[in-house]
């Protein structure tokens, strides 16, 4: 039992074999050893919703998460959204068109859940809607922006 | 806000894992879904000095819906309730609790064993497993045993669980036929611990009340059974005048044998003024529902 274990997983198609500390949090394994700075860390103890990522399809708090534990695992963050050419993926547009963000900071966290939300449920209501993105804290531009730009994606391509 | 430096396993197989839990240490502890104990981890306020990671024992996934009874296994996560239609069909009041806990990435990863093994008092399942007087199945690495559920919640974060023992299945009995059941609560948001919530079953035959349970999350340092409540309400005639009487009686009885403390999110007389409302709410849904059956 070592403090210290190897892994072998992807991220965003990517592969990665490190090793880590088995102590170390995905979320900080993504953004320390990957240097994948878009997944924040707001609260750290899963509050917040800022570090979601996509563990093996489904949404999950990469702060409540190790990264020993996603050993095998196939990992999307937000950088794995748009095109390597920079291209937004049509959600992040949505984001845009509807000025849903100001500092930034959450939105990371929001385009995850979002996104799962929207795969599984193509055509949410706006109480649906809210009732997806409630794990996810926003500051400061407040929800109905991002409410707004989830629902203009409804029964829209997401890719 | 990162751990104290652990030892760290994630066995293959239930006996691997209970074989390491047993040698452990008395501060070796399981890891499931982790949505509990890695706030607590990252908190400092749980230093074990072995995590056991059970996330890659596979046979623990099995929920198992049979005709008398539900097996939820020790990796069955929240969202593995929600998504299946015959629970949601066989153990409507299971189903319903389940879809208010936390919000999807919680649910995605949270199991339903590690919130009874957690044991917080404002949980949903504990109120769920106590109303359906269901077994906890535990186990360790020199025996197994099963509990009733109303022997299993000892105190606040505290239960029957011994050193070296883990939950390893919950089994949830079919309600019998003529039942009705509600859960509500009243939270912050959506997803927020509640500050009290209400799980109700009532099982009726013409009209005439032959069981009732009522179990209470939130206000007391466990959940727990109204039991006075529920005898109350046993042979009673629960038609529209009697019923509105009989209900507010049984939420007259719960708002005083329960005994909620202060905090942040809400004063103790307003969680024991909403024990009552509950009590009643559950009741009237639970009622509403067994004319269906």
């Amino acid at each position: 039992m070592a403090k210290e274990q190897r892994i072998k997983l992807s991220v965003n198609g990517r592969t990665y074999e490190k090793n880590v500390s088995v102590r170390q949090s995905l979320a900080d394994f993504i953004r320390e050893e990957l240097n994948l700075t878009g997944t924040h860390l707001g609260c750290e103890h899963g509050v917040c919703g800022a570090c979601t990522v996509l563990l093996n399809g489904r949404s999950a708090r990469s702060c409540l998460t190790l990264a020993v534990q996603a050993d095998g695992a196939e990992i999307v963050t937000v950088e794995g959204l748009g095109a390597a050419d920079g291209t937004l993926h049509p959600l992040q547009d949505a984001f845009h068109r509807n000025f849903a963000l100001q500092c930034g900071y959450c939105t990371p966290g929001f385009l995850i859940t979002a996104l799962e939300l929207l795969r599984q449920n193509p055509n949410p209501s706006e109480e649906e809607v809210r009732e997806a993105l409630s794990g996810n804290l926003c500051r400061c531009t407040g929800y109905q922006a991002i409410v707004d730009a989830v629902l203009s994606m409804a029964g829209k391509p997401l890719a | 806000m990162k751990p104290v430096s652990f030892d760290y396993c994630a066995p293959q197989t239930l006996d691997e894992a209970l074989d390491a839990l047993g040698k452990g240490g008395p501060s070796a502890s399981i890891l499931a879904g982790g949505q509990s104990l890695m706030p607590m981890l990252n908190m400092r306020v749980a230093r074990p000095a072995l995590l056991v990671d059970i996330n890659r024992i596979g046979s623990l996934a099995r929920l198992a819906p049979a005709p008398d009874c539900l097996s939820v296994g020790a990796l069955v996560r929240h969202a593995d309730l929600l998504a299946n239609a015959e629970i949601r069909r066989g153990w409507p009041l299971l189903a319903e609790a389940t879809s208010m806990i936390g919000h999807p990435a919680i649910r995605n990863r949270g199991t339903v064993c590690g919130s009874v093994a957690h044991a917080d008092p404002a949980a949903e399942h504990p109120g769920v497993l106590l109303a359906m007087d269901a077994t906890v199945v535990i186990a360790s690495a020199s025996r197994r045993r099963e509990l009733p559920a109303r022997e299993f919640f000892v105190a606040m974060l505290t239960t029957a669980l011994e050193r070296g023992e883990m939950i390893v299945e919950l089994r949830y009995p079919r309600l019998p036929a003529g039942t009705g059941t509600g859960y509500v609560e009243v939270a912050r948001r959506h997803g927020a611990f509640a500050i009290a919530g209400v799980a109700a079953a009532l099982t009726m035959r013409d009209g005439v009340c032959q069981s009732a349970r009522i179990s209470v999350v939130g206000v007391n340092d466990t959940a727990f059974r109204a039991e006075a409540a529920e005898a109350a309400l046993r042979a009673k005639n629960l038609g529209a005048a009697e019923g509105a009487r009989a209900f507010a009686a049984a939420a007259r009885e719960v708002a005083a044998v329960v005994n909620p403390i202060d905090d942040v999110h809400a004063s103790s007389s307003y969680r024991r003024h909403l024990a009552g409302v509950l009590t009643q709410r559950a009741l009237e849904k639970a009622l509403a529902r067994a004319g269906g059956n």
